[in-house]
């Protein structure tokens, strides 16, 4: 890497992202990056992300007009020729808008053309609930994605994984999309090591353990390690599994971990009806029926749109006692 | 584009409008800044003169769609102070019993039907609203809210050609404040006026200062004529600016300094209430009175808002779909 900064012990996500855009572009003249905002004029992305990047990189680094299906299109076009854009979604429910760009190209072009073309872009996004941002700017939406083949859904939950996979998505030769939650953005936490890619579709062992196994991504990562440490107080041992990469899905460190604790909790912030639990679920009790000792539980949002009011917010979200009591219903 | 003189009484409703949105809009960030209040806020203070001009014409039965910035419309279409406030706190007294805040404000019976988050959404929507009083054969306009940001989405071009083809009775405005978040006008934008986008859908373009409210009113009486008698819809570019950036917090550093200091000198507010005591529209002691009254009202507002109760959480489970979910 020719960037051979000396890290700083604790950054956020934010800065790794940037580090991680800074770095693939200096690695790869191909890489170019645009969405609303993300020029340093217009701030460098609602949360900085991007800052920097168009002082250096120049026209490779463009803010947009208000025109997500145009310029989500325009980075299908740039890509199918083999430049490798990194667009921004300012929010995610503003995929909602250029849906068409990416689940009816971006996903299918390669199979579709018999494999003559490909599409490798990033669409950067972001979300989450509890800052009273209402139904319209806080959904997470993965489990659309994950139900398109031909696209992969990355959900990192820390600094070092948030860098790390990235880049990876950036090198990778199909499109993905890149999803990040609002709350994680701030949370300090190891710096990543500048150049070292993580692959997509592995997830990570984030507390070894032998009761339960507990398996989460984004925001849930930040939930669950808390309730798996006041458990192992009591003896209950956890194994969290951060998933990292949510489509494709990792299934063998899911089932290998399984085969171990017989016992599953699956936890996301997104809606629980039709969502990334139920996959999990479905294809844990396909591999391992016999060996389950329960009923594998989701914990997951409210079925509806994301309320405003703060007491309202709160009765969508899962609480960390749902997190406690799915556990336990495992063990009962 | 034919200049129309309201009458006295219609000058100082105008009036008594933009004080209602301004009073409202710096006592709901004065709670903000108290830390009483918490909430996207996308203030819409200096933009007052549109809707207010706009509104006299209008009825209950006239329909309005707007935006995320949206509280100056639908005070003026009349969203009562207190639900606008409780729904701001987030109470179950709110208009929309606090499960839609700032960015979703409705209010049917005076004919506010949606607000959107979305960039451009507002558009498609109005549409549809004026198809639906086109086959009933009822007199009705719709009016459809905006941003300029807003025109460079496909539903603005989608809509207007739609209801150009349809001759929809709606009337498109588009509050050109000049920024769109931290996006300055030119950056996003191929014409130098929205206005001139009219064109291609062979429909009327009203380029007008949206902060004159005669020039306002004029414009918006020429459209909604147009859409009443049946002859289909119109775009109109309001010229104005927006005093507190995109959103409360937002510190625009991206704004010249000249610029928006020229901005605040032409604050259509003060100047308006200069402009009715010069010619004798109203005196000041009736200018006084509308303040007082509009003060009592938005003090009433914030005590109802204050001690409304909170939603229950069940309310997660009603509104849903027409039956409460499980
Ligand atoms: C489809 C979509 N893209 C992006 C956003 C984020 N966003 C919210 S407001 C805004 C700027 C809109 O500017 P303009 O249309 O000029 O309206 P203004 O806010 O100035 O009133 C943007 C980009 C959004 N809400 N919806
Ligand atoms: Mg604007």
């Amino acid at each position: 890497m020719s960037t051979e900064t000396k890290a700083p012990a604790n950054i956020n996500l934010i800065q790794a992202l940037n580090w991680a855009l800074h770095d693939a572009m200096e690695a790869d003249e191909n890489v170019i990056v645009f969405g609303e905002e993300v020029a340093d004029p217009e701030g460098g992305g609602v949360v900085k992300i991007s800052s920097g990047l168009s002082t250096k990189y120049g026209s490779r680094v463009r803010s947009t007009p208000i025109s997500e299906m145009g310029f989500m299109g325009a980075a299908v076009g740039a890509a199918v020729v083999g430049m490798k854009p990194v667009v921004e979604i300012m929010l995610m429910n503003f995929v909602a808008v250029c849906m068409d760009q990416i689940t009816n190209h971006a996903a299918k072009l390669r199979f579709m053309s018999g494999g003559q073309t490909h599409v490798p872009m990033v669409i950067r996004t972001m979300t989450g609930s509890g800052i009273q941002n209402g139904g319209q700017h806080s959904d997470f939406l993965e489990a659309w994605f994950c139900h398109t083949p031909g696209i992969k859904v990355v959900m990192p939950s820390n600094p070092v994984d948030g860098y790390g996979l990235l880049r990876s998505a950036i090198d990778d030769p199909d499109p993905v999309l890149f999803v990040e939650h609002l709350k994680s953005y701030f949370a300090p936490g190891i710096a990543p090591e500048r150049g070292s890619k993580i692959p997509l579709g592995k997830a990570r062992i984030h507390k070894a353990g032998t009761d339960v196994t507990v398996i989460g991504y984004s925001r849930s990562m930040l939930d669950i390690p808390p309730v798996a440490a006041k458990l192992q107080a009591e003896g209950i041992s956890c194994e969290v599994i951060d998933l990292r990469t949510v489509s494709p899905l990792d299934m063998e460190t899911i089932l290998t971990s399984v085969k171990k604790t017989g016992r599953v909790v699956v936890v996301h912030e997104a809606v629980k009806s039709f969502g990334v639990g139920a996959e999990i679920s479905a294809r844990i009790h396909e591999a391992l029926f016999k060996e389950l000792k329960a009923p594998v539980q989701r914990v997951a949002s409210n079925d509806s749109p994301v309320p405003y009011a703060p007491p309202l917010e709160a009765a969508f979200l899962y609480s960390h006692a749902d997190i406690e009591a799915a556990i336990r219903r495992t063990l009962a | 584009m034919n200049t129309y003189q309201p009458d006295s009484e219609t000058l100082v409703d105008i009036y008594r409008k933009m004080t209602l949105i301004k009073q409202s809009d710096d006592r709901v960030i004065g709670a903000m800044k108290a830390g009483r209040m918490r909430m996207p806020y996308y203030s819409a203070r200096g933009q007052e003169c549109i809707p207010a001009a706009i509104s006299v014409l209008l009825t209950d039965e006239d329909y309005l769609v707007t935006i995320y910035r949206g509280v100056h419309d639908m005070l003026a279409k009349g969203l009562p102070a207190k639900l606008l406030w409780a729904e701001l706190a987030g109470k179950a007294t709110g208009s929309c019993k606090g499960k839609g805040g700032p960015m979703h404000l409705t209010y049917p019976s005076k004919g506010c039907m949606v607000t959107t988050g979305i960039v451009g959404s507002s558009m498609p929507i109005a549409c549809g609203l004026g198809l639906a009083s086109q086959l009933r054969g009822e007199k009705r306009v719709t009016i459809a809210n905006f941003g300029d940001g807003a025109s460079n989405i496909g539903a603005f071009h989608e809509s207007l050609n739609l209801a150009a083809v349809w001759k929809l009775p709606v009337i498109f405005v588009c509050q050109n404040n000049q920024y769109a978040e931290h996006t300055s006008y030119s950056k996003g934008t191929s014409v130098a006026k929205i206005s001139d986008r009219a064109v291609s859908y062979c429909i009327p373009g009203l380029h007008v200062d949206g902060n004159d409210p005669i020039a306002m009113y004029s414009a918006a009486k020429t459209a909604i004529e147009r859409a009443r008698s049946g002859e289909g819809p119109t775009l109109i570019e309001a010229m104005t600016f927006r005093f507190n950036g995109h959103l409360i917090g937002d510190m625009g550093e991206y704004i010249p300094k000249a610029e928006y200091a020229a901005a605040v000198a032409a604050d259509p507010y003060p100047k308006y209430r200069s402009w009715l005591l010069e010619t004798k529209q109203a005196s000041e002691a009736d200018l006084d009175a509308i303040d007082l009254a509009i003060r009592a009202e938005i003090d009433e507002a914030e005590a109802f808002a204050m001690s409304s109760p909170p939603p229950d959480a069940i309310e997660v489970k009603r509104d849903v779909y027409a039956y409460e979910i499980a």
